[in-house]
């Protein structure tokens, strides 16, 4: 039950009129999670809203399954939505928020009552059947939308930064749940977050969006290793992004530098882009000026990582993260000086059409 | 009337008071003082004057002047008003809410603006505007006579007057609860294949009926004393279209003074009477709304599956992630 996307155009009037989403292609494997990921305003939310019908496209198609779903009315596009807000009726229990859509479709009440049962146990919420939405947790709303989403056998699931308004903590375990939920459920999903975190760890494939239109899509490790653009380098991983120039087919940074782009002249520009975990630091033991050193200028030990600045010669500080039992081996304090080694780093030749 | 709402909210979320000011208490108590005095001298002062020149004969003169035909017919007529023109207010209300809240449509700025209009209009006013509609020299008086319909002096009249001036009451509630709540549900109802009519009895009706409540009391204590605009368009003729307020004004006129202040204090009675009502409704409502959190607190633990406990004990633990 693929979701197929084509060149889908929308465009708000209210405000300058600057599409929304700009020409959006691309596939939703079935049965996987994809997530739909990019920082606010990139349009992932409002890409959701038209998959599901509830907002209309200027151009552009959406197919689900094959079938043209475009000028489908919501209602029988056979999609589950779950919103930020939870968006439970709050007038209606447990029980009859989940069996509302199943209801609306004329469903028998022994039928309702087992699935809502199956549904109850899936979300790890028996017992629960009687409460009002006000006498639930953000984490067991979210569930029970969840499964009210489920209940009228959608062939797509569609969330909406589900756990954007849940603390880091639940946050984090409802993530994990929701991968073994998925795994039991099977059902093709479109999961929007603006948490790069949230979008590697939980989808297999991951669609990259800035400013409307794709940066990239592919596997969260192939858009992790293999970063199409600048902005999709950046925008994963929280790099560092270091200024420099090539010389003898490679950029300098670091104390051995990194393979420039292919055809890169000496003297370019480049912008690297280095992660805080893929930097190497050594202590300086002798005094060589061929070596370029770092200054540690800032130290926090964050459980158990640690987290440092380094001032390099040029003037650039880098965030670098080392694990604690790292720097206890390399014996590093706060304002040593240090060999910075850097292999990881993605380079790209600097566009001054920007 | 937002005022209600942002009352109602701040009461939902008990925070602690803040003290954002930290004067003197004899500032405090003088302030405290200046509203009283201002209170008791410009509302309970009248009130209690009401009653008491109502009843300055004995209960005799007073149960008398009540039920005069003439008095009777005015209850009558104030009663049948507000009968008609409340819920006509109520659906016209929901519906402009609705319409408001939901869509986008070319002028809805100035349909927003459109329905404060009898509100900033002198109630006098909006009685001349149907008068110049429905009366004999009217756009429409030669039509209505020709076919012996009587819209002004008269019954129709009345009703259209006090629609009119009660209108934004029902409408500005509802939209206010609306735009607080969105339409999340609604969608969310909608992609589970609910039809419009569905979602509107089943999701949004019972949603803000709080709203339609608080709208329609208020809708009601207005609708039976309307004045102006009732006055304008009555032509006073006793028995048949004196309201009860009009019926306050000639019985004054008169120098009945104990009949006047008889059927002013009922009236002030009936008005008394619906904001009880209405206290009474915000009562029971915050009382089920924290019993509700408090069953709710007492159940998450006994409840709850052993692989959550841990978590939702957490999660109590932060009461604003659990009231979210």
């Amino acid at each position: 039950m693929t979701v197929e996307v084509r060149e889908l155009v929308k465009t708000f009037s209210s405000g300058q009129d600057v599409a929304a989403v700009g020409g959006v292609s691309f596939v939703a494997p079935e049965g996987k999670i994809t997530s739909l990921l990019g920082p606010s305003g990139s349009g992932k939310s409002t890409l959701l809203r038209l998959i599901a019908g509830l907002e209309e496209p200027d151009s552009g198609s959406i197919a689900i399954e094959g079938r043209d779903v475009t000028r489908v009315p919501v209602k029988l596009r056979q999609v589950g939505f779950v919103f930020q807000s939870y968006a439970l009726f709050r007038h209606m229990t447990v029980r009859d928020n989940i069996a509302f859509g199943m209801e609306i479709r004329k469903a028998a009440k022994g039928t309702i009552d087992a699935r809502v049962k199956e549904l109850l146990s899936l979300i790890q919420l028996e017992g629960y059947e009687g409460r009002f939405p006000a006498q639930l947790s953000g984490g067991q709303r979210q569930r029970v939308a969840l499964a009210r989403a489920l209940a009228t056998e959608p062939k797509v699931l569609l969330l909406d930064e589900p756990f954007g308004a849940l603390d880091a903590q639940v946050r984090v375990e409802l993530r994990e749940w929701l991968v073994r939920f998925h795994e039991q459920t099977g059902v093709t999903t479109l999961l929007v977050t603006h948490d790069q975190e949230e979008a590697l760890e939980v989808s297999q494939h991951v669609v990259l969006l800035s400013g409307g239109v794709v940066a990239q899509a592919g596997s969260p490790h192939e858009l992790y290793d293999h970063p199409a653009s600048p902005f999709v380098a950046s925008f994963l991983g929280g790099a560092n992004v270091v200024r420099t120039r090539v010389q003898g087919g490679r950029a300098e940074i670091g104390s051995r530098g990194v393979a420039a782009p292919h055809g890169a002249l000496d003297g370019t520009q480049v912008s690297a882009f280095v992660r805080p975990h893929e930097v190497r630091l050594a202590k300086a033991v002798a005094s060589d000026p061929d070596l370029e050193l770092g200054t540690i200028d800032r130290l926090a030990r964050v459980g158990g990582n640690v987290k440092l600045t380094v001032t390099l010669p040029s003037g650039d500080a880098m965030s670098v993260q080392v694990t604690r039992v790292e720097l206890d081996k390399l014996g590093l304090q706060l304002g040593d000086r240090v060999m910075v080694d850097v292999t990881g780093a993605k380079v790209f030749v600097d566009d001054y059409r920007i | 009337m937002s005022g209600t709402i942002a009352n109602r909210l701040g009461r939902a979320s008990s925070k602690p008071r803040s003290h954002v000011s930290d004067e003197h208490p004899l500032v405090r108590w003088l302030l405290i003082a200046i509203a009283a005095l201002f209170l008791g001298v410009a509302l309970l002062l009248p009130l209690s004057v009401v009653f008491a020149s109502a009843l300055s004969k004995g209960i005799g003169p007073f149960a008398a002047a009540l039920s005069t035909p003439e008095t009777l017919a005015a209850i009558q007529l104030t009663l049948l008003t507000a009968a008609i023109s409340v819920p006509l207010n109520a659906v016209f209300g929901v519906a402009a809410a609705w319409l408001i809240c939901r869509y986008d449509f070319w002028g809805k700025s100035a349909l927003i603006t459109l329905i404060d209009l009898p509100f900033s209009v002198s109630p006098v006013i909006s009685g001349l505007i149907f008068v110049l509609l429905f009366g004999a020299q009217g756009w429409f008086g030669p039509w209505l006579s020709e076919h012996d319909i009587k819209v002004i002096f008269a019954v129709p009249g009345i009703v259209i007057a006090t629609t009119f001036v009660t209108f934004p009451l029902v409408a500005r509630e509802v939209l206010a609860v609306m735009q607080a709540q969105g339409s999340d549900e609604e969608e969310a109802a909608l992609t589970m294949g609910a039809s419009g009519l569905q979602i509107l009895t089943r999701i949004t009706l019972p949603k803000i009926r709080w709203g339609v409540i608080y709208g329609v009391i208020l809708c009601n204590a207005r609708a039976m004393g309307e004045f102006g605009a009732v006055s304008v368009v009555s032509g006073h003729i006793r028995g048949q279209t004196n309201t009860m307020p009009l019926h306050v004004e000639i019985l004054y006129n008169e120098y009945n003074f104990v009949g006047a202040f008889a059927v002013a204090g009922l009236l002030a009675s009936l008005a008394i009477v619906t904001l009880l009502v209405k206290k009474s409704i915000e009562i029971s409502s915050n009382l089920r709304a924290r019993q509700l959190a408090r069953k709710a607190d007492a159940e998450r633990q006994s409840l709850a599956p052993a692989s959550l406990r841990g978590r939702d004990a957490a999660l109590a633990a932060r009461p604003n992630e659990s009231r979210a």
